[in-house]
């Protein structure tokens, strides 16, 4: 068998990538609330309790306003940025990149409490879904900056140039090559933003304001043995619902390759 | 009339200067090539022509109208690029009728003008394809359907044959060359290749550093090169120390080493030059190995030794030292069945065309 | 300034200034607060050195930075050790059309919420948790085993699972970028495998190995869910502390020392890191 050892380490890290995964559904299926072996018995009350927490739905319709806005914003500004920072040469461009990317290397909870001071004590502004989109923008464009640079880069730059050649405007160009030409990319760098939004956790805990977002609402029962069950049935919908999107993406992908003619080169990320 | 007149470009990338009082009139439907080493700024001044690049003064008047401030697609030009540009996501039809939209044909029309353009660069058929199920030799005709569609003043083509292999190549060089006739746009290609410039152009620009060395039909810039520079650009050329000894009537006398006094008359001096470098050039086939009998040929006769052959089946190149002279020069001779390839170490007569002689300004 | 010039600035701004907006006021903010303290509820705008003299003094903040960053460090090693066998093995023994798929199957696990993947890790090593209850069953021990719930091991555990494929891509990028030709040159000229693994494959590796070492290194120091959930009160955390000053003791100008201290710290530590490996940057 070709790979040896190696092959077989690496099976045992995939069962220990794979441990809480698969625990997730088994006990969102398991008909007690104490989490440990041996199981009791197979139920799907727990899906049915979800359908009734009004609190839940709350979260879960803040947490995909804010990831909309949040992905929708991430985009604009990677749009810009890819865009300026692959097509023009402008003075101080590798600081001013630099810093755009900066939010990338910070620890999550420095950007979370400076946008606190600056939000509760500096302007004394009320925290609210839009506090939260305001953070979870700053994290998600060095993302979606990453991913489309990578798209615009690719791009021949006489494509453009040809399109102006045959009478088009900048606009015009733009929007009929690029834009058309750079999509999957697009579509890739908001779901990756999305997701990034719907998962993130500590931002969300210090800025979000009455209404919890859902990673905050999930955080508020984990106290509770007896809402655990209900959160693992919760979590197994967000994974098939990841999965799902995920799918999504990774078809727009490979539509993408194969329209320009190129071959595939691996996966997401 | 020249459809095109450069007056004085001058262009500079912060402290790069890329082209230098660059000056030049493209009569209409010429066929005319910029030819300079790599880097030398061909691409530059193509891209100002095409209005990509702004110049940093100068002038471009296209079909006697000034371009500056124009915008590249505003201008009566068309560019085939050197990657060729075709759009990935549209079919070959889509990249022809590009540039058609803002004419705001009739469906019907616009099939006809794209079926037209396909075929005039027998791409007839191909209009369904997509863009990237192409080979590089059809990408490059659909490139230049693309542009011609449009009927431009003036056709850019920059290295348009670079990325072909070398029989694609020679067979695009002539099926350009007749494209060029057919529809008699001007043409101006871009080519570092000396030789695919001299098949294809009407006259050729020769640029070093952003400057134009010489502008001239492609065999006077093989017989007389303005500068060394040139000369030694295009196809092989000796050169031989030389001394001025004599001049009278506008006829200049040399003592040139290894082969001693000659008279370059008028017509042979470069135009306006009142000094002359102190070499003078030679093309190997100025010079003739000596096989039969010396007195029944001209008086222009050396002797040498072969340090060094090149044998082309057709061709033979030689390096001969000739006696006094300080290096060795090449001389090519057909070869012939009634005629040995000399071998290395052989002394012989050579003998060699006044005619030919080359001198250069100062 | 040239056409092109202005163009692009004209492009990137709206993102710089949101970034300026955001993050850079945002971080000059906690840096002022850092230097004013807080009483109750009003704060007292005096310079004053008082805040890091006391985050420096008090052996709780000295214990939590120090441990913060051993475990920061901890978790990257065995992060990046355990990961790059499996980069290794995808880029280098699996075959070109099925190297997807693995990326693929790598990736999946984290497409789990976050909090409950880390919930997930307490539910397996707790006392009653799927480990020790699988092994009681199992008749392998007598007695739950502790040692690995509620201290600094848990977090390891659990941030080493978390931060997997931000190590495996990276390095499995740069493997995939190594010319296979450089590797039969080397043996070529008379190296073994092992050698060549060491003298080409891993240098040429090492942009990859750079990058997943601060990928993992930055955002743990700065983890909260993982300490507060598995950690107990002997693995807890700097995040833990800064958001115990912030929301509970209402503390801010506290909370941002703290801040700015760690943030100092591991910006430190990152470029020391990147100093020391800088050849293999080029
Ligand atoms: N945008 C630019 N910024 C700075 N320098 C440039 C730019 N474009 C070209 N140059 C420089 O100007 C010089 C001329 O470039 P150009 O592309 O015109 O050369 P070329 O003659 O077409 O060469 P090649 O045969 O290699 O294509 C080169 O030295 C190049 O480095
Ligand atoms: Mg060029």
């Amino acid at each position: 068998m070709k790979g040896g050892w190696l092959r077989i380490y690496a099976i045992a890290y995939l069962v220990f990538l794979y441990l809480p995964v698969v625990l997730l559904p088994l006990f969102a299926f398991n008909d007690g609330t104490v989490m440990a072996f041996p199981l009791k018995g197979f139920t799907t009350q727990w899906f049915v309790q979800l359908a009734g927490i009004e609190a839940l739905h709350g979260a879960l319709l803040n947490s995909l306003f804010i990831a909309l806005v949040t992905a929708s914003l991430s985009v604009i500004f990677g749009i810009c940025a890819a865009r300026a920072s692959t097509r023009y040469t402008f003075p101080l461009k590798a600081p001013i990149m630099g810093a755009i990317m900066v939010p990338l290397v910070l620890p999550e909870i420095i950007v979370a409490v400076s946008l606190l001071v600056v939000v509760v004590q500096v302007f004394d502004l009320p925290l609210s879904a839009w506090t939260v989109v305001a953070g979870h923008t700053l994290i998600c464009t060095p993302f979606a900056i990453a991913i489309l640079s990578s798209s615009f880069q690719g791009l021949d730059q006489s494509l453009e140039e040809a399109a102006i050649d045959l009478g088009e405007t900048r606009w015009g160009a733009f929007k009929n090559i690029i834009l058309p030409l750079v999509s999957p990319g697009i579509v890739a760098s908001f779901l990756i933003c999305f997701t990034i939004s719907l998962d993130e956790f500590i931002i969300a805990f210090f800025l979000t304001g009455a209404e919890p977002t859902l990673p905050v609402y999930i955080w508020s029962q984990l106290r509770f043995p007896t809402k655990i069950p209900a959160v693992m049935a919760l979590g197994t919908v967000m994974l098939v619902a990841s999965l799902i999107i995920l799918s999504v993406a990774e078809y727009y992908r490979r539509r993408g390759i194969a329209r320009v003619g190129g071959t595939d080169s691996g996966g997401f990320l | 009339m020249s459809i095109i007149s450069l007056q004085n470009i001058e262009k500079h990338y912060g402290d790069y200067h890329a082209l230098k009082d660059v000056s030049c009139e493209i009569a209409e439907g010429e066929f005319f090539s910029l030819l300079g080493p790599s880097g030398c700024g061909k691409t530059t001044l193509l891209r100002v022509i095409a209005g990509f690049e702004d110049v940093s003064s100068g002038t471009v008047l296209l079909g006697g109208q000034n371009m500056a401030g124009v915008p590249a697609n505003k201008r009566p030009t068309n560019m085939v690029f050197q990657s060729y540009a075709i759009f990935p996501h549209l079919s070959v039809a889509q990249n022809v009728g590009f540039g058609l939209r803002k004419a705001k044909l009739q469906p019907a029309q616009m099939a006809d003008a794209i079926n037209e353009a396909l075929e005039m660069v027998g791409l007839a058929g191909f209009g369904e394809r997509a863009a990237h199920a192409l080979s590089g030799g059809q990408r490059q005709r659909v490139a230049l359907a693309r542009a011609l569609i449009l009927k431009p003043k003036v056709l850019l083509l920059d290295e348009p044959l670079s990325a072909l292999d070398k029989k694609m190549r020679e067979q695009m060089q002539t099926e350009l060359r007749r494209l060029q006739r057919q529809v008699g746009i001007t043409f101006i290609l871009v080519t570092h290749d000396q030789e695919e410039a001299l098949i294809m152009s009407d006259r050729i620009a020769v640029m070093f550093e952003g400057e134009i060395a010489q502008v001239a039909p492609p065999q006077d810039l093989y017989r007389r090169p303005l500068t060394r520079r040139v000369g030694e650009f295009i196809g092989v050329m000796n050169f031989l120390n030389a001394r001025q000894i004599d001049v009278s009537d506008g006829t200049v006398a040399f003592d040139i080493e290894g082969l001693g006094e000659a008279k370059v008359g008028p017509d042979q001096l470069p135009e306006g030059a009142r000094a002359y470098l102190p070499v003078v050039g030679l093309r190997p086939e100025a010079f003739t190995i000596v096989y039969e009998d010396p007195k029944l040929r001209s008086q222009r006769i050396v002797e040498g030794e072969v340090l060094d052959l090149s044998y082309y089946g057709d061709m033979t190149y030689y390096e001969v030292k000739l006696d006094g002279a300080s290096a060795p020069v090449t001389i090519s001779m057909k070869n012939l069945t009634t005629r040995p390839v000399l071998e290395r170490g052989t002394r012989t007569l050579v003998s060699w065309d006044e005619g030919s002689l080359v001198v250069f300004a100062a | 300034m040239t056409t092109d010039a202005r163009r692009g600035l004209a492009l990137i701004s709206p993102t710089v200034v949101y970034v300026l907006l955001l993050l850079a006021a945002p971080l000059a903010a906690v840096v002022t607060f850092s230097f004013w303290t807080q009483d109750f509820l009003t704060i007292d705008r005096t310079l004053t050195l008082n805040n890091y003299r006391e985050a420096f003094t008090d052996p709780i903040y000295r214990t939590l930075m120090l441990r913060s960053l051993t475990i920061s460090g901890v978790v990257t090693v065995v992060t990046v050790v355990l990961a790059f066998p499996i980069a290794y093995f995808v880029s280098f023994q699996v075959h070109p059309s099925r190297k997807a798929l693995w990326i693929f199957l790598i990736t999946i696990p984290f497409w789990t919420s976050y909090l409950l993947r880390v919930f997930l890790w307490k539910v397996i090593l707790g006392f009653n948790g799927v480990l020790n209850s699988g092994l009681l069953s199992l008749g392998l021990i007598d007695e739950p085993i502790t040692f690995i719930l509620y201290n600094a091991n848990a977090v390891v555990i659990t941030l080493a699972h978390a931060f997997a494929p931000f190590t495996i891509l990276p390095i499995y990028v740069a493997l995939e970028k190594i010319d296979r030709s450089l590797i039969e040159a080397s043996q070529d000229l008379g190296e073994s495998k092992v050698t060549t693994f060491f003298r080409v494959t891993l240098p040429l590796a090492m942009p990859g190995v750079i990058a997943a070492t601060l990928i993992v290194f930055i955002p743990t120091i700065g983890d909260y869910v993982t300490p507060r959930l598995v950690g107990g009160p002997n693995g807890l955390m700097i995040a833990n502390m800064i958001q115990t000053q912030f929301l509970k003791l209402n503390n801010a100008p506290m909370g941002a020392t703290l801040a700015v201290l760690a943030m100092c710290a591991v910006t430190a530590i990152s470029l020391v890191f990147v100093f020391f490996n800088r050849r293999y940057l080029r």
